[in-house]
């Protein structure tokens, strides 16, 4: 895939002194779905709003599709699209009249067919002559959505998509993000969800502290980072663990009952079996044994932590 | 250029106007006749003639520059505001405009609309009193530039407010007693002389006297120094909206 988005050594300095976005670098390829994770503050939007004009850059640049974001914002722009984490929405208009003043707004022509199809897609046909006010949280979401797609972007930024939306709609924008990424469109979400993230999206990048802590493919991250816990329950309960047994560092529970043996499934030996073969050899019998298996939440913690 | 986005804004501008369109034109031009009943027709007919101009007839310059003026920089301050009131100035920032475009846009608007209403009332005062045009064309090139640099001066009020009351302080206590001080309803040889150089500290006086000099042929000052001034104005407005746009000031970040 090629590179549609670079951005190096970004700074992104307030006026009131405070570093957002601290030297930052990202590069983001054609077609994919990259979920930027990180806690409130770390410099998500702020990212998103330099790469979309929304924000001044402080030092680094930004190309997009090969173009400067300053020099040549005229050229990036068109091709981006932007859904803002806030409902911003002139509330007396009606759906078309909006999104038809987003599609000139690009520069252009209005074209009828083209916005019924991406309102019947948004299932907001139906609602296109209703004046904006009227509408529920989750069909204004919708309009937003549609709205920045009303130019044909070839990216989208989907700043905190489904924030206070219910699950229902939830999935239905997961659907529709997929749609959009089969329809060759770029993605780059914000999401405090990290369900959200494991569900749809391809890469992910964590972000705290305005520094970016790691891009990486969600399953390899997953793989990588994953560490598993297997709990034996045993037929007879130990005191302690024998000495044959301490190099697994086990950790006993229930009571001596059982014990859990961490092992990291991206590594070519797990050790499950010498483990079985050595309680064998010491006479230590199992009754039952299960595996827990930890989720991108557990890695983003552990990553934010660290 | 993205012309289709100056003509968007600009359309979008209009139809709001044309949705709330007794306060966009009725409310003015109500405003508008109410000062020639009072003023015109209930006090002027007590008045001596100021130069020759009966003084419902010399009233009609000021009453209009009043009504332009105040309206292209309520429409431009609130057609600005509101967008960042409610969030959707994002649109404009992350679209393929340039800050001269977006200008255009909504100045043009304002402009427009004070433009038409300035007209309106010039149609309303042949009901109450005759006028002769002395210099027509150069009363509506005049007319045109006041309503755009008070557009500009609109727009900037827009963006440098930070609420509604922000945004109603500078027409409510800088422009309209500027206005009202400026000559509207007479001429600054009528004030004593310490209050006739006070007078010319107004940048209004100067706007008025121009108009009042394409109407009859007669102002407070020099129509070149009407000129000058109302040029002066309008440059200060672009180059205060070139810096705002220029810094992001109060638009980004």
């Amino acid at each position: 895939m090629s590179e549609i988005i670079s951005v190096k050594n970004l700074v992104k300095k307030y006026d009131n002194d405070f570093i957002a976005v601290k030297n930052l670098s990202l590069k983001i390829n054609q077609g994919e779905i990259i979920a930027l994770l990180g806690p409130n503050g770390a410099g998500k939007t702020t990212l998103i709003s330099t790469i979309c004009g929304l924000a001044s850059i402080t030092s680094g640049s930004i190309t997009v599709s090969g173009f400067d974001v300053i020099k040549d914002y005229r050229k990036t722009r068109e091709i981006i699209g932007l859904v803002p984490q806030e409902l911003a929405l002139e509330p007396f208009e009606k759906v078309i009249n909006s999104v038809k003043f987003s599609r000139r707004l690009f520069g252009k022509k209005d074209d009828v067919e083209y916005i019924e199809n991406l309102l019947k897609k948004l299932q907001l046909y139906d609602k296109k002559d209703n004046i904006i006010k009227s509408l529920s949280g989750g069909m204004k979401r919708r309009v937003m959505i549609a709205k920045a797609l009303s130019h044909n972007p070839k990216i989208l930024f989907l700043d905190e998509p489904t924030a206070g939306v219910d699950v229902e709609l939830r999935k239905d924008m997961w659907n529709i993000i997929k749609e959009l990424k089969n329809e060759g469109v770029t993605i780059i979400l914000t999401t405090h969800y990290i369900e959200e993230a494991e569900m749809i999206a391809d890469n992910i990048g964590i972000i705290n502290h305005g520094e970016l802590l790691l891009v990486e493919e969600k399953n390899k991250l997953i793989k990588r980072m994953s560490v598993k816990t297997l709990k034996v329950k045993l037929k007879k309960s130990l005191s302690t663990i024998p000495s044959k047994l301490k190099k697994y560092n086990l950790k006993l529970i229930d009571e001596g009952n059982s014990f859990h043996y961490y092992y990291n499934t991206g590594k070519e030996r797990t050790g499950i079996t010498s483990l079985l073969s050595d309680m064998n050899q010491i006479g230590i019998n199992l009754f039952d044994i299960q595996t827990e298996e930890t989720s991108l939440e557990d890695i983003f913690v552990k990553i934010i932590k660290d | 250029m993205n012309l289709r986005g100056i003509q968007a804004i600009y359309i979008y501008e209009m139809n709001r106007s044309f949705r709330t369109l007794i306060q966009s034109l009725v409310s003015p031009v109500l405003s508008t006749i109410l000062y020639f009943i009072v003023f015109g027709a209930a006090i002027g007919s007590r008045m001596e003639n100021i130069s020759n101009v009966t003084y419902g007839a010399f009233i009609v310059p000021g009453l209009i520059m009043l009504t332009v003026q105040m309206q292209s920089v309520n429409n431009a301050s609130f057609g600005i505001y509101f967008p960042k009131f409610i969030g959707t100035t994002y649109e404009l920032l992350s679209a393929p405009l340039s800050f001269v475009e977006i200008v255009i846009g909504y100045v043009g608007a304002a402009t427009t609309k004070a433009f038409s209403i300035g007209l309106i009332i010039l149609a309303t005062s042949y009901l109450f009193v005759t006028i002769d045009i002395v210099h027509p064309i150069f009363m509506l090139f005049f007319l045109l530039l006041t309503c755009v640099s008070f557009s500009l001066l609109g727009f900037i009020i827009g963006i440098v407010s930070d609420n509604f009351e922000q945004l109603n302080i500078a027409p409510m206590l800088i422009i309209t007693p500027l206005v009202f001080l400026g000559g509207s309803f007479y001429t600054i040889d009528m004030l004593p002389p310490f209050w006739q150089n006070f007078a010319l500290l107004n940048p209004i006086v100067y706007l008025i006297s121009g108009f009042r000099w394409a109407f009859f042929g007669i102002g407070d000052v020099p129509i070149l120094t009407s000129i000058f001034f109302i040029l002066l104005f309008t440059s200060i407005c672009i180059s205060i909206i070139w810096y705002i746009f220029k810094t992001g000031y109060r638009i980004k970040n």
